[in-house]
């Protein structure tokens, strides 16, 4: 156990500054150990082993030497200089040594027993002079056609590596592939410690450079083939496995850029980090989407990369402006970077590298890709999907909310992405035409959305000079109307509504009067009872007046003819009057 | 570094009479390998050459830059520096016939 510790220590790693790889190899290649760089010609290992030299003397302060059997110090300093080495800077400063081994077997006449002793003079002498920790030898194997004595050569290149291991120098060995073995001369013998394979690869006619670690004794490393791009910054390895799905997801909410849109998705728009696919046929709309979308961005101040498989950035402005969007002010501000390319202009891997690239060097928030179903012009449908899966964690990792638009056939279920990605997908909108009455226009629905509430709605998505808009579909009388057909049912539904307000009016109007008409009967009868109300109570006082005239008269009677009055009669006929 | 010059004014009956062959070995210390490779050499410049040669014998332990500029790898390697062209043998010169065609010296 102890032990084993102690080899985990002793297992030291020297960084190749390599974009990527030191991820790979988990730190880089073993230290002062020899390393073999195989593949076929032109695959990159003279590159390979100068940028390991050249960062190691630059950002490692390790020092290094470079043995090339092939190329002159002239050629390889002119060749590097392109790629940002300046080789003869490197060299003055003694951070590099340059050797230069040229063996020509016919200027060579083989007598006898010999050894390879003056290579390691070489090699000590030039290590040496610099205080080299690192050595390139570029490639050995011309010792094998230099010199006829096989057996010679593979005694002392077995030494050498001993040698190189003794003099504790990190070593790169290239070797070219052979037809069955890793390298034609069987180097992979001696270099036992590190095994790098280096691929390049026509599919298709379409290139890719593939990187492969067969083997690291005592380190774990990644073991698939990961693909690397040479570029004017030297070498990028490029993981390729996926990164996991434990990457941190938010809550936060982000303007689709449409504001009816945004009332779709609970009246917050996407979730921030999240994935959006817009799917749909030719001309309904995506790319319109796409750039609400990112002109929305760059409004909160975002930044904003555009991948565009079809169209030119000006005429994506230009396009724009028609819509009246202006995304001319973002680019110069810097805040919106179109990154346009061909999608068949290299492969795959490369393209996938190239969004890492770019991704890395602008650090947006917003990320298009328009459309990503052109990916499939570089690749097959797996690989696709490899690829976005990839491209998709990536970014979620790197919490950029990520709109992608995906060009769907005519022939084929429009929920069903041509390359297969519904379940990466966070948030899928369909956009689709309805074409009625021979007239084509767009609906937009939201297919699915994770975690949220969302419309279910099917909205007619209008492309206006004043942005995109969208409107409540007709769905009355069981079916579904666009464009004119929903304006002529909803001027029709007017008419008949106004008719029926119409007739609802007249009807309240007859009713009135018909009121009207009653109260003003009402009244006249009021006005009859009165009137015989008061002359039944004229008739009442006539009477009581009349009764109390007769009384008087019956008193006046009696008066005369007893002189005496009569008080109860007089009384009852009083109350008699007033019942 | 160690010279030995033999140049005696004897004429000999090969074409290059009056050439001057100057002949350099590249050891590396005292190894077995050298001691018999500069052993081979003088017996078969005495033998062919009699008097019109110049060995210089480089020992590159001693002075290791040296091997750049002969494009030295293998060792013992024998380089003629004259006459020209630059012709190289490697080996312990133990195949005298070879060292002969490798040297030209079997011209006639």
């Amino acid at each position: 156990m102890v032990k084993k510790n102690q080899d985990a220590v002793l297992l030291e790693k020297s960084p190749t500054g390599i974009k990527g790889l030191d991820e790979i190899t988990k730190g880089g290649l073993p230290k002062g150990r020899p390393t073999l760089i195989c593949g076929s010609a032109g695959c990159g290992k003279t590159l390979f082993a100068m940028e390991f030299l050249m960062r190691g003397a630059m950002d490692y302060g390790e020092p290094g030497v470079f043995m090339t059997f092939e190329e002159t110090p002239a050629d390889l300093a002119k060749n590097f200089i392109s790629l940002g080495f300046d080789i003869n800077d490197m060299m003055s400063r003694g951070l590099i040594a340059m050797d230069h081994v040229y063996i020509e077997r016919t200027e060579i006449e083989e007598t006898g027993e010999y050894d390879l002793e003056g290579l390691f003079i070489r090699l000590g002498s030039a290590i040496d002079s610099v205080g080299a920790k690192r050595v390139v030898l570029d490639t050995i194997e011309a010792l094998f056609s230099g010199l006829s004595n096989a057996a010679i050569v593979r005694a002392e290149l077995r030494r050498l590596f001993h040698w190189l291991k003794k003099r504790g120098v990190t070593a790169i060995v290239t070797g070219e592939s052979g037809d069955k073995t890793l390298t034609r001369y069987g180097l992979e013998e001696y270099v036992a410690d590190c095994v790098i394979f280096l691929d390049f690869r026509i599919d298709e006619q379409i290139s890719t450079r593939r990187l492969r670690i067969i083997k690291y004794r005592g380190s774990s490393h990644g073991a698939d083939e990961y693909p690397f791009l040479i570029d004017e910054g030297g070498l990028s390895i490029l993981p390729i496995t996926s990164l996991g799905l434990d990457y941190p997801v938010s809550s936060q909410r982000v303007s689709t850029g449409v504001p009816k849109l945004d009332a779709m998705f609970e009246g917050k728009g996407f979730y921030r980090n999240s994935t959006i696919l817009i799917s749909g046929t030719a001309g309904t709309g995506k790319t319109s989407l796409a750039t609400t979308f990112a002109d929305a961005a760059c409004r909160r101040g975002e930044r904003c990369l555009y991948f565009a498989f079809e169209e030119s950035p000006s005429q994506i402005i230009r396009n724009m402006a028609s819509i009246g969007m202006d995304l001319a002010p973002w680019v110069k501000k810097g805040l919106l970077r179109f990154h346009s390319v061909r999608p068949s202009l290299y492969g795959l891997e490369m393209h996938l590298l190239t969004f890492h690239k770019v991704i890395n060097e602008f650090k947006p928030q917003v990320f298009i890709v328009d459309p990503i179903s052109n990916l499939s012009a570089a690749g097959s449908a797996s690989e696709v999907k490899s690829i976005l899966t990839r491209l998709i964690d990536y970014l979620k990792m790197t919490n950029i909310t990520t709109f992608l638009t995906d060009l769907t056939r005519y022939e084929g279920s429009l929920e069903h992405t041509s390359e297969e990605i519904s379940s990466l997908i966070d948030t899928w909108l369909l956009v689709r035409d309805i074409e009625l009455n021979g007239e084509r226009n767009r609906g937009l629905y939201i297919l699915k959305s994770r975690g949220m509430a969302h419309s279910n709605q099917i909205q007619e998505f209008l492309l206006t000079n004043k942005g995109i808009d969208l409107i409540d579909i007709y769905t009355g009388s069981g079916e579904v109307l666009t464009g004119s057909a929903r304006a002529a049912q909803e001027a029709e539904e007017n008419a008949a509504d106004l008719l029926r307000r119409r007739e609802v009016e007249s009807k309240l109007r007859a009713q009135e009067r018909k009121k009207n008409a009653l109260e003003a009967n009402i009244a006249a009868l009021r006005a009859e009872f009165d009137v015989e109300t008061l002359e039944v109570h004229l008739m009442a006082e006539e009477e009581q007046v009349r009764q109390a005239i007769e009384a008087k008269n019956r008193l006046d009677m009696a008066q005369l003819r007893k002189g005496k009055t009569s008080d109860p009669q007089a009384t009852r006929s009083k109350k008699k009057a007033k019942g | 570094m160690k010279a030995v010059s033999k140049t005696k004014g004897k004429k000999t009956k090969s074409d290059a009479a009056e050439e001057v062959w100057n002949l350099r070995l590249y050891v590396a210390g005292q190894t077995s390998k050298s001691i018999t490779a500069f052993t081979n050499l003088k017996k078969i410049c005495e033998e062919h050459l009699e008097g019109q040669y110049q060995i210089e014998v480089i020992d590159l332990l001693k002075n290791p830059q040296l091997a750049k500029g002969d494009q030295i790898i293998a060792l013992p390697t024998l380089v003629r520096k004259l006459p020209e062209p630059i012709k190289k043998i490697i080996g312990d010169l133990a195949n005298t016939e070879r060292v002969l065609v490798g040297l030209d010296i079997r011209s006639v």
